[in-house]
């Protein structure tokens, strides 16, 4: 039914998606996450209110957001060959996926820290903490559980357009899935991507979720 | 006033911009705060009072007005050095606000670590704090592990770490039970009392501000109605919102039937414990009803108040009213509406 150079070639595949959700996640988070933590000083409630700035990165994120994944991932292409040089295979595929979840992130990001309470931020600028202090030693402390489970999230979220970007030449299980399960309309191959990639997920949804629960000092 | 004043609040107004329109939330406060005193400040909810304590570290910046800690005058501070003068002010609320992912140790660290204690010296500091407020077995936990009056004294060493010479109190005992709340006040007293720690007391509690405070200023609406000694005010009230807040419930209104003549009698501190009342009935030969007795010790010293109704017969109830002003005794007389 599935060759052993098909195995081989899923097993390929599982690295390869494997790298790419990785990588992209963790470069969305070198954006994502300083671009939430923005979005959360600078609101009008926040501990360092800055109104346009703030408008600006919302609008921007918002317009990223709104985008289907397949849609940026080719509007992106240019982007990705003047860095990658070529928009073929796992390693260019990273730059649209970075795009299209760093937004994703920021949003996560921004709606985990504002579960922090009003409370603890006013008491550590009784305490004379300046706004940087505020968002390092009591903003993001605080909310690291949530940050996590926002991270299962959003790894999750990755991993799928991933998959989707196997239709334009992604690299990875997706494009097992669409080389083997579409164009030749074989159902193993397509069984087998499928199975391998909800086991993906769970792993990643457990691991977070679990971490985010060991490393939450609350409800003991 | 004036000199040893370590708070100094000058005409000073609030105003709240909202969807509502402006909200005023303190208008023309002037009042001193001497070094060393536990100050009261009690209100109803939405009197004022948070906003007030708020101007004192300028978490609330005022609309106008001044505000004068230790000889500086906070809206002249720049950023930098308003964040130092917050410093050497500690406050507790009463939600505690500790941070929950630290230990009671960690959280006590925090405002060390705000201000660039080296880790070592400022763990030696949060040990000895923990020490202070008797908790030096809890290092170890997490907020979630403790009670609510453990954690309040974790916020009490944490405002204390950094050597305050003010310690800002926001309904610091509201959240907690009355047994908790007086082991809460008597160590609020003994930092004031070991380390001369000035203490600010917001409160909508009477028994509050009768346990710990020397003075009170009592707001209502947006205005102090009323500032003084705190026996003084507690003995003889002179606004209603000092009266309502005093004798709450307006309990005696009910009691008093109209058409009958009553006096007050209030005790200042000297002669409750002679038996005045009996005297007055033996020595008169007027039998009265004690419609309201309040008395309470404060400080080792007994204060209170008591309503009586006096005879419906006039020379009797004259006899009574003279003889208790030949004692040391305030006394008022009046109708029933006169007590309410």
């Amino acid at each position: 039914m599935i060759s052993p150079e098909l195995w081989g070639l899923i097993g390929q595949g599982i690295l390869e998606t494997l790298y790419m959700v990785i990588l992209s996640t963790v470069g969305s988070y070198v954006i994502g996450l300083p671009l939430g933590l923005l979005l959360v000083a600078t609101d009008k409630d926040g501990v360092r209110p800055m109104r346009a700035l703030n408008a600006v990165v919302g609008v921007i994120v918002n317009i990223l957001r709104s985008i289907p994944f397949l849609i940026l991932a080719v509007l992106v292409m240019p982007v990705t060959r003047a860095i990658i040089g070529t928009t073929i295979g796992s390693t260019a595929t990273v730059v649209p996926l970075i795009i299209a979840a760093a937004p994703y992130v920021a949003r996560m990001v921004e709606s985990s820290i504002k579960e922090v309470g009003f409370g603890v931020i006013e008491a550590a600028q009784s305490m004379g903490a300046s706004p940087w202090q505020i968002v390092t030693k009591v903003l993001v402390p605080e909310a690291k559980p949530s940050l996590l489970v926002g991270a299962a999230i959003s790894i999750v979220t990755i991993l799928g357009y991933s998959a989707m970007a196997g239709f334009i030449g992604g690299g990875g299980l997706g494009t097992i899935a669409q080389n083997y399960g579409y164009n030749r309309n074989q159902t193993p191959p397509m069984i087998v991507t499928v199975v391998l990639l909800v086991i993906i997920v769970q792993i990643f949804q457990t691991i977070g979720l679990r971490l985010a629960k060991k490393l939450d000092k609350r409800n003991r | 006033m004036g000199q040893d004043a370590i708070v100094q609040i000058r005409n000073l107004n609030k105003t709240f911009r909202g969807r509502a329109g402006t909200v005023v939330a303190l208008d023309d406060i002037s009042l001193d705060i001497m070094r060393g005193e536990i100050f009261g400040i009690i209100g109803l909810s939405g009197a004022g009072k948070s906003t007030l304590v708020r101007c004192i570290n300028f978490l609330e910046v005022p609309t106008a007005g001044t505000v004068t800690v230790d000889g500086e005058e906070l809206g002249k501070l720049s950023k930098r050095d308003l964040l130092d003068a917050r410093r050497s002010m500690g406050m507790i609320f009463q939600q505690f606000n500790l941070l929950q992912q630290r230990t009671a140790l960690q959280n006590i660290c925090f405002p060390l670590e705000i201000a660039g204690t080296p880790k070592a010296e400022a763990e030696k500091r949060a040990e000895e704090l923990l020490g202070i407020v008797g908790l030096s077995d809890r290092a170890n936990a997490y907020p979630s592990q403790m009670s609510g009056g453990q954690q309040q004294r974790v916020a009490i060493a944490r405002a204390l770490a950094t050597n305050p010479k003010i310690l800002l109190c926001d309904e610091a005992t509201s959240a907690l039970d009355p047994t908790t709340t007086r082991s809460i006040l008597s160590l609020l007293k003994e930092i004031n009392r070991k380390l001369g720690i000035t203490i600010i007391v917001i409160t909508h509690e009477m028994a509050v501000i009768e346990e710990i405070c020397q003075r009170v200023a009592i707001i209502d609406a947006s205005h102090i109605a009323e500032i003084g000694a705190v026996d003084q005010v507690f003995t003889r009230p002179q606004s209603t919102m000092a009266k309502q807040l005093i004798y709450p419930d307006g309990k005696q209104r009910e009691r008093l039937a109209t058409g009958k003549r009553y006096c007050r009698i209030v005790f200042d501190g000297n002669s409750s414990f002679e038996p005045v009342v009996s005297n007055m009935v033996l020595e008169c030969k007027a039998p009265v009803n004690i419609m309201f007795a309040d008395t309470k010790d404060m400080d080792g010293k007994a204060y209170g108040q008591m309503i009586l109704q006096l005879p419906d017969d006039e020379r009797a109830a004259s006899r009574a009213l003279a003889y208790l002003e030949t004692q040391n005794v305030h006394v008022e007389e009046g109708l029933s509406d006169d007590f309410t």
